[in-house]
This record gives C-alpha cells, structure tokens and sequence, in this order.
C-alpha cells in the first residue's frame, strides 16, 4: 500500500528510527514523546468548558480551580516523561522457534534510578506487555512476535510506552533493538519413515540383541515390529507403546537434500528433512545432514540438532552464514 | 439480576478512592440540595461502601438506569426545569454516586473523575470560602489519587497519596502564574439563567413597618470599608441607600430617579478616601458614604444623592470611593421633586397630620416647623425597641398616639409623615448607619444588622439636612449601635450580646482572614490585576501583554520542572551510594561503568586500563559484590562503612 509506505517514512523520519540500534539503548530527551492520550483530550475539554463556566458566573475560585486541575495536568505531562527518562534497554536471549510458532524475544529494561517505574508497557504491533520496575530493577519482558517463514526474524521497531501517573498523557520512545531470532523451517507434518540407514538397516539392530539397553517408551507406530511393543503396557492400560532401545539405534542415518524426489520443491525438502532431523533426535538415532554445498558429521543432541535445522532454516536466504 | 463481584483486588482501589472523593465532593453540596436528594446520595454512597468492604454483588443496570431516570423526573419536578445551576449541580450529583455502582473499565474511573472536578468547581457557585476551598483541595486531591491508582495499583497507599501530593506542590506554581497573569473576562458572556443570583439579602427598594427589623437579625456582612486615614466618627457614618419618596400610607417606595457621571453637588469640608467592598445584593446602589465626592469609577450619581453602579452588584465588588460627610446638598432641588416630597395620601394617619397643623400654626419658616416637630417627639416618650407591635392602616397614627414603641422605620416613617403634613418637603432614606472596625485588620464591617432607616427634610437655602428621629429615643444607637440603644431584655442577635465578648474577638480573627481572603484571592479581578502589573512595572497590560507574560512565566517553570525530572537522585542506600561514588570517580578518569556490567566485569576492565590501580580496584569491587549479593539480608553496616571508607580514599590517577 502506497499510503502505508508514506506512513512508514514518515514515522521514520519522525521517530529517527533506522536500522537496529546498538544495545543499550538510553532513553535520552530526544527520543521520548509525549502527547495527551484520549481521555487526557476529554478532560483538556471538560477543563475548558469549567473556565467558561467559571467566566460567567465570576467564580474567583472557579478560576484557581481549573488552574489547579490544569496545572496537575502539566505536571503530570514532566512525570509521565520521567518515568521513562534514563531507562536502558538491552535486548537479550530469544530461543529458536520453529516457522508458525510465536518467537519470545526478551528485552531487558533496567532502571537506574532509586525509585519505582510503574505502569510501563513494551509493545510491539498491537500486542503490549505490561510490566513495573522497582528500584534499581532490571527486568526481562518477553515480545512476543508470530513467526511464518524460516530464517532469521527481526525483532522490528518496539515502544516502550506508559500513561503513567494519571493516564492523561502518554509518553512513549520508539526503538529499534538489535536482536533477531532463528526460525527453523515447520517440519512436514506427516514425513514418511527415516530412509535405511548406511549399514543393513534398521534389521541389523535385531541381529545384535546384545547391545540392547531398554532406553524407553513410545507411541505406537504401524511400522514398529511387533516384538518390541510393550505388551505389559498395553495388557494394563490399553496403550499400544513401543519400547525402544539404544542399542536399536546402532545404525547411522544420512539425510541427502539429493536422494529427495525433485518435486517436492526446496521448500518440501527442506520441511522433510527437519522432520527426520526431528525424528531421529526422537529416537536418539546419531545422523548426517547432507545439504547441496554443505554436509555434517554424523552426531546426535543439542548441539548437533541446532546446527542441522539452522542450516535448513536459512537455506537459500542471503543470511545462510551462521553467526560467529 | 445481581451481577458477580468485582474480585480483583487492583480494581477496588480506585473504587474506594473513587468513594472518598465522591464523599467529600459532595459533603458540602448537601446542604444546598434538596433534602430527597442529599438523602439518596447518602445512601447510595452507604450502599457502595458495604459493596466495597464485604465486596458484595453490584446491583443490575437496569436498577442503575431507572434510579437515574427517577432522579431525573424527580429534578424535573422540584425545579420546574433543567437549566440553570441548580438542577444542573443537582444532576451531576446524583450522576456521581450513581456512577459509583459503575466503574468497570478506566474509562468509567475517567469519567467518574470528570465528573466530579465539575461537581467541585460547582461548590464555588453558592459559596467561596476558605472552608469550601478546602473541601474542592481535598476532592481534587482524591480525585488525582484515583487517576494514581488506576494507573498503578501495586504501589502503597501511602506512595500514592505521596505522589498525588507531590504533583499538587509541583502544580502551584503554574496555578499561581495563571492565576495572576489570565487575563480576566468581566461579567458574564452570555445572559445568564434566571437563578444565577438568588437568595441574596440586603435592603431592597421599598420599606413597611417591620421590613428593616427582619434584615436586622442577620449577621451577614454588608460590606466593609477600609479608610486610608482615619474613619469618620461614628455619628458619620450613614451609608446610603434607597430614597423613599412615595408613600401610600403604610409603605415607602423609591421613585425613579436620573443619573448623571458627575456628582449634583460641589463637595465640601474635610475628606475621607476608603475602598469599599460591596457584598453582591442583586442591585445597583452602592452603599456609599454620604456624600460621594467625583471620580468613582464605574459608578455614576443619581439626582437622590445615591451612588449607583453600572450594573447591578452581582459579585463582591469593590470601589475606590471619596467621601465629604459635610457638604451641603440640594440646594437647587426642582420644585417637581419638593413637591412629590410634600405628598400624603389624603385618606390616612388623620390624628397625626391634625397634629402636624397644629405644631405649624404660626411657625415663620420650616425649620421652626423642624424644630417644634422633634420636641414634641421627643416629650411623646416613644420607644425604641427591636419588637414593636404589629401596626395597621394608619402606621403613623398607631404609632404616635398609641402602641409609642418602634423602630427606627416607625420612627422615620412617621417623622416623615409628621413633616410632610406640615407642609415642609421631606423624604425617608435607608441604607446603614454605623460599622465596627475590626481590630485585627483595621477594616470597618458593616452587617445587615446595621441596616438603618433616617430622614431628610428640605429647607430653603440649606437643601436636603439629614435628621434621626431615632435619636431621638435612643440616642446611644446612633452613638454606640444597635446593642447599646436596646433596653435591658431586649432579645438581641446573638453576636452582639456582651457577654460574648470572646466569641466576638474569634469572629474579628476569623473575619480579617476571610476579609484578605475576600480582597486577594476572591476578589482578583481586571482592576487588581492591572494594579498588580503596574506594580511589577507593566504600565498598560492589555491581554498581549498578559499572555506573553502568561507564556514566558509557564515557560520557565516548565524548565524548572524539566530539570527536577533530569535531576538524579542520591541512591537511598549507603552501599550503593558507595558504589555510585567509585563508579563516578572511575567516569571522571574516562572509564565509566556500563550499565549492565556487573561489577566484577567492570573491576576486570578498569583494572585491564590502570595497571597500577589494579589491586585496589578489584579489591573493592570484590567486597562490594559480596556485600552485595552475598547475604541474604541487608549488608552489614560496619563492613559498608569500611568500605565506603575506602572508596573514600580510593584515587583512580
């Protein structure tokens, strides 16, 4: 929209928000604003119909009445500024969420003054979370932002705004942290089943009933063999549960972005591939990742798995380097 | 159907907030509404209190909204209408604690506030004391604390009301600056409801027997006077006000008279310079002393020697007067008006005009007329009393010739009576006659219960001569008052009784406060104004000029609050006092610590760039952290000194 872009631009050129900023960020005179909020405008209204009223009748008092009341509005104006005066604002950790999941960036906001903050509020979008300091505080607030495609999301343009003491005026600092975080791509919903691994297969762990170490319980599935289902299990309670154990999964997998049929586009391999990666950790079979250009070691675990899905994530976008 | 109760905590506490300012906003407007009314505020306030403290279910809407529509029919018919102040105050009042029953949201709170500064500001149209001045403060005060708690219900009562407080203080300089500095509009801006100025006392144009001696029951004050020099005696002071020329045989009434910008008099003999201070009567005569010299602002001289203002006195106004108690005036009267100043209705007080032809037979001029008139007054043995008995049709008759017991109407009106069957020109005059000076502030008061009535007789080459027939029984109210003349028994207002001499010198106190009050605070209006610029230096403030001023004073205190709020404050706690004073040390020598950098980290940096520091640093750095975050409870003092001590000694160069 043509008009929404004009609106962009000039809130840019308004709030002087750019790029992300360097943390922290320091809530400085120039970067807060202040305006009255609605009802702030109702009263201003109701203020000035009181001093015509006061006019007429020739109340002295009336005067120094709405004064007063006027002159609290000012003040309040200096004091919904200073709630905000000198806070800083760093941005802190937001773990990787898979695409269509909500990604929680926190913020920190520490306040260095010797009194409370109250009634604060961090916003981004039309979602606001509120929250209040204590003195000397530093607290963590959680934005949350909807993820839909996998890559690297921005945490954007934020406001840090408060209608504190009287909710007559709002006063508000636009900003820019510079935080991002990964979203993995979604993972296919129903993948079909891991490919064969390097050696014989799944039937060789059969074939070493020496190395099986009961490592578990987990849900049915159709392709499971009949001896390792939990019949105990399913003869108590009705539940039909796989056992699983670690020595079954002595094979090694490889998932190759080149052994996937073509059609399924770049998108459906690389959803079919998070999946495996998903379901291998699941089964806590060790695997490779194979990607054009790109390969890992076989490995299992954390470490492992971030690595592989952040590769998916960002395979293709202009950002695929991983930061150092 | 009842609905739940509120159950979140934070949302009673603007409701209860929202209770006490509702309770005293509207304190002080029972007195005034009608009683039904003041009685269903009562108790809706009563019920929202219970609801509060047991927290019970609110009552339903509907309930709400036919209350308020009965209210409304109610106000329709007690007041005939809706417009006007009365039925309006009445209205919002009862919008108020209807309103209680219905703050769901911050907008329900916004507007219950709302409401509720009009309702304070409404306090000021039927009284502007100091009294009610403290009631609006402490609603509005109230009122800022709900705004608070809306906005932050976690904080303690006791910082709420601390904070309201602080914006209160901070808020007095702005009102001060907009209070001296607005430039005033006078008088209304558009004509006003019938009912803006009612229920206000004082003389009124007509007078019957027992008129004065109701008014005089009243302790409200008239007006005060303040004499730049000294006052004029008390045998002086007569202030006037209507002339009553016509008479039907029992009431007086004043005849319409011109008015001219310069005085129909050459004023005589000594001087005396005052302001006066006129209480709002609803009508245009000035109480002036008699005679008014030329130049009083705003007021113009009518051809009865009255004062008259421009418009009738609808606020406490004040006038910048002369006076010259001893010319000689109307010298030159028209002979129309000598001869409206000769007429008796021919049907009544037939004893007493008998009586004035026989006192005139063979007098060779007026004043012997006068003169045998008083005496034989004076032989009559009449009495002055406050209670006189009821008279009929012929009032000068009745009293004269038998019930002899009056007040001073009965006495001007029949001397008058007396006069004009004699054939000599002669009028009754009413006004005040008297006034106290306050020993506190050396203002003279002048109450209702100095009201007076005397009389004027016209004679040839002396003009108009004020004569007292009420002197005449009772010498000493002309000379000491009202309490003096009376005889013993008399049932005397209750402030004027000596007994309570103690009472009076509290009421002189409280009186020359409100008296201050009265002339700076109330009575600020475009002239005061104008008189303040002109002392600041400002010669001719028009509204430019006020405005400009207005903008540059708001200017500056809005800087001083500015900097208030950059200013940073001394950390409450010695350690992190301590800590405060090591990390500025380190600033000043280029190395301040980042804001999220803990204080082991920032030992490691500043230690990294002053080598020869480094031992020290750290050291204090690590007690500060243990101190810190060590315990679980406060630091240790002892250990805080020490090291307070040492960052004391601590030289970063």
């Amino acid at each position: 929209m043509r008009s929404g872009s004009i609106r962009e631009r000039f809130a840019r050129w308004l709030f002087r928000v750019g790029p992300p900023e360097r943390a922290p960020i320091v809530l400085g005179q120039r970067r807060i604003f202040v305006l009255p909020s609605a009802p702030g405008f109702a009263f201003a209204t109701a203020l000035l119909v009181m001093l015509v009223a006061a006019i007429n009748y020739g109340l002295s008092l009336g005067y120094g009445f709405v004064f007063l009341v006027s002159a609290i509005g000012f003040v309040s104006m200096v004091h919904a500024f200073r709630n905000l005066l000198g806070l800083s604002i760093t941005p802190g950790r937001a773990e990787p969420v898979f695409a269509g999941e909500v990604a929680h960036f926190e913020v920190l906001v520490a306040n260095g003054r010797e009194a409370r903050r109250p009634g604060l509020r961090l916003c981004r979008g039309e979602g606001c979370s509120p929250f209040s300091l204590a003195p000397r505080q530093t607290a963590g607030v959680a934005v949350a932002v909807p993820t839909t495609r996998r890559g690297w999301v921005r945490l954007g343009r934020v406001i840090l705004e408060t209608t504190y003491p009287l909710g007559l005026i709002r006063a508000w600092s636009v900003f820019v942290p510079d935080a991002r975080c990964l979203v993995y791509a979604a993972p296919e919903r129903d993948p079909p089943p891991l490919p064969a691994s390097r050696g014989d297969g799944l039937g060789t762990a059969a074939e070493r009933p020496g190395d099986d170490d009961f490592a578990g319980l987990r849900a049915h599935r159709a392709a499971d063999s009949p001896r390792h289902v939990a019949w105990k299990v399913l003869a108590r309670t009705g539940t039909m549960l796989t056992k699983q154990f670690s020595g079954l999964a002595g094979g090694d997998l490889e998932f190759d972005w080149a052994d996937l049929p073509a059609e399924l586009g770049e998108d459906g391999r690389i959803a079919r591939l998070t999946a495996w990666v998903l379901a291998a950790e699941a089964r806590q079979q060790p695997y490779a990742l194979r990607l054009p250009g790109w390969h890992s070691e076989t490995g299992l675990g954390g470490a492992h798995r971030h690595r592989c899905l952040e590769r998916l994530a960002l395979y293709g976008t202009r950002s695929d380097a991983a930061p150092a | 159907m009842p609905r739940p109760p509120e159950t979140n905590p934070g949302a009673r506490s603007p409701a209860a907030w929202l209770l006490a300012t509702a309770a005293v906003t509207l304190a002080p407007h029972a007195l005034h509404l009608p009683l039904w009314m003041s009685g269903l505020c009562a108790l809706l306030l009563a019920w929202r209190t219970h609801l509060l403290v047991r927290i019970g279910a609110a009552p339903s809407r509907v309930l709400i909204l036919a209350l308020a529509l009965a209210v409304a029919i109610g106000v329709r018919y007690e007041f005939g209408h809706f417009f006007g102040k009365d039925p309006g105050v009445a209205l919002l009042a009862v919008l108020l604690c209807l309103k209680q029953f219905e703050v769901r949201s911050p907008r329900d709170v916004h507007s219950a506030v709302l409401l509720s500064f009009f309702l304070q500001l409404g306090l000021f149209l039927h009284d502007q004391t100091l009294l009610i001045a403290a009631f609006a403060l402490a609603g509005a005060l109230f009122a800022t604390v709900t705004l608070l708690r809306l906005q932050d219900g976690e904080a303690p009562t006791r910082e709420s009301l601390r904070s309201a407080g602080l914006m209160m203080a901070q808020a007095v300089p702005f009102l001060l600056a907009l209070f001296l500095l607005f430039p005033r509009v006078p008088g209304p801006l558009w004509g006003l409801p019938a009912d803006a100025f009612s229920g206000t006392t004082g003389l009124s144009d007509s007078m019957e027997p027992g008129s004065i001696s109701e008014l005089i029951l009243s302790e409200a004050i008239a007006f005060r006077a303040e004499f730049t020099g000294a006052a004029p005696p008390r045998e002086q002071r007569y202030w006037r006000g209507p002339v009553l020329t016509a008479f039907d045989g029992r009431s007086w009434r004043a005849v319409p008279t011109l008015s001219t910008a310069t005085p129909p008099y050459t004023p005589f003999g000594p001087r005396y310079d005052y302001a006066l201070t006129l209480e709002a009567h609803n009508r245009p005569w000035i109480l002036a002393l008699d005679f008014p010299g030329p130049g009083a602002a705003g007021a113009r001289y009518a051809t009865d020697l009255r004062l008259l203002a421009d418009r009738p006195v609808r606020h406490r106004t004040r006038f910048a007067l002369t006076a010259y108690p001893e010319t000689p005036v109307g010298r030159f009267e028209s002979p129309g008006a000598l001869a409206i100043a000769r007429q008796l209705p021919s049907d009544t007080n037939p004893r007493t005009v008998a009586l004035a032809r026989e006192l005139a037979e063979g007098a060779p001029d007026d004043e012997t007329i006068l003169a045998r008139v008083l005496d034989h007054m004076r032989e009559l043995g009449l009495v002055y009393t406050l209670r006189p008995p009821l008279l009929g049709r012929h009032s000068a008759d009745e009293f004269l010739f038998d019930t002899r017991r009056g007040f001073c109407e009965h006495f001007a009106s029949a001397f008058v009576v007396l006069m004009r069957a004699a054939g000599v020109p002669s009028r009754v005059v009413t006004g005040y006659q008297g006034g106290e000076i306050n020993p506190i502030d050396g203002s003279m008061v002048v109450r209702q219960s100095d009201a007076h009535a005397w009389a004027e007789v016209w004679l040839d080459g002396r003009g108009w001569v004020r004569v007292d027939p009420t002197a005449l029984a009772a010498p000493s109210r002309i000379d000491a008052g009202l309490a003096a003349a009376l005889p013993q028994g008399e049932l005397l207002p209750l402030m004027m009784r000596p007994a309570l001499s103690w009472l009076r010198a509290a009421r002189h106190r409280w009186e020359a406060v409100s008296n201050a009050w009265n002339q700076w605070v109330l009575g600020y209006d475009t002239l005061r104004q104008h008189e303040l610029m002109r002392r600041l230096g400002v010669a001719e403030p028009d509204w430019r000029t006020l405005s400009a001023l207005l903008a540059a004073s708001t200017g500056v205190l809005m800087l001083l609050l500015l900097a208030w709020a950059h200013a940073r404050h001394r950390a409450a706690d010695p350690l992190d006092r301590a800590w405060d004073a090591f990390c500025a040390k380190l600033a000043r020598r280029g190395l301040p610590r980042l804001p999220w950098e803990g204080p082991m980290d920032y030992a490691g940096r500043v230690a990294a760039a002053l080598p020869t520091r480094a031992g020290v640093v750290r050291t204090i750095a690590a007690a500060y952290a243990r101190l810190r975050y060590g315990g679980n409870g406060p630091a240790d003092p002892a250990a805080t000194r020490a090291l307070a001590r040492s960052i004391q000694r601590f030289k970063p160069k």
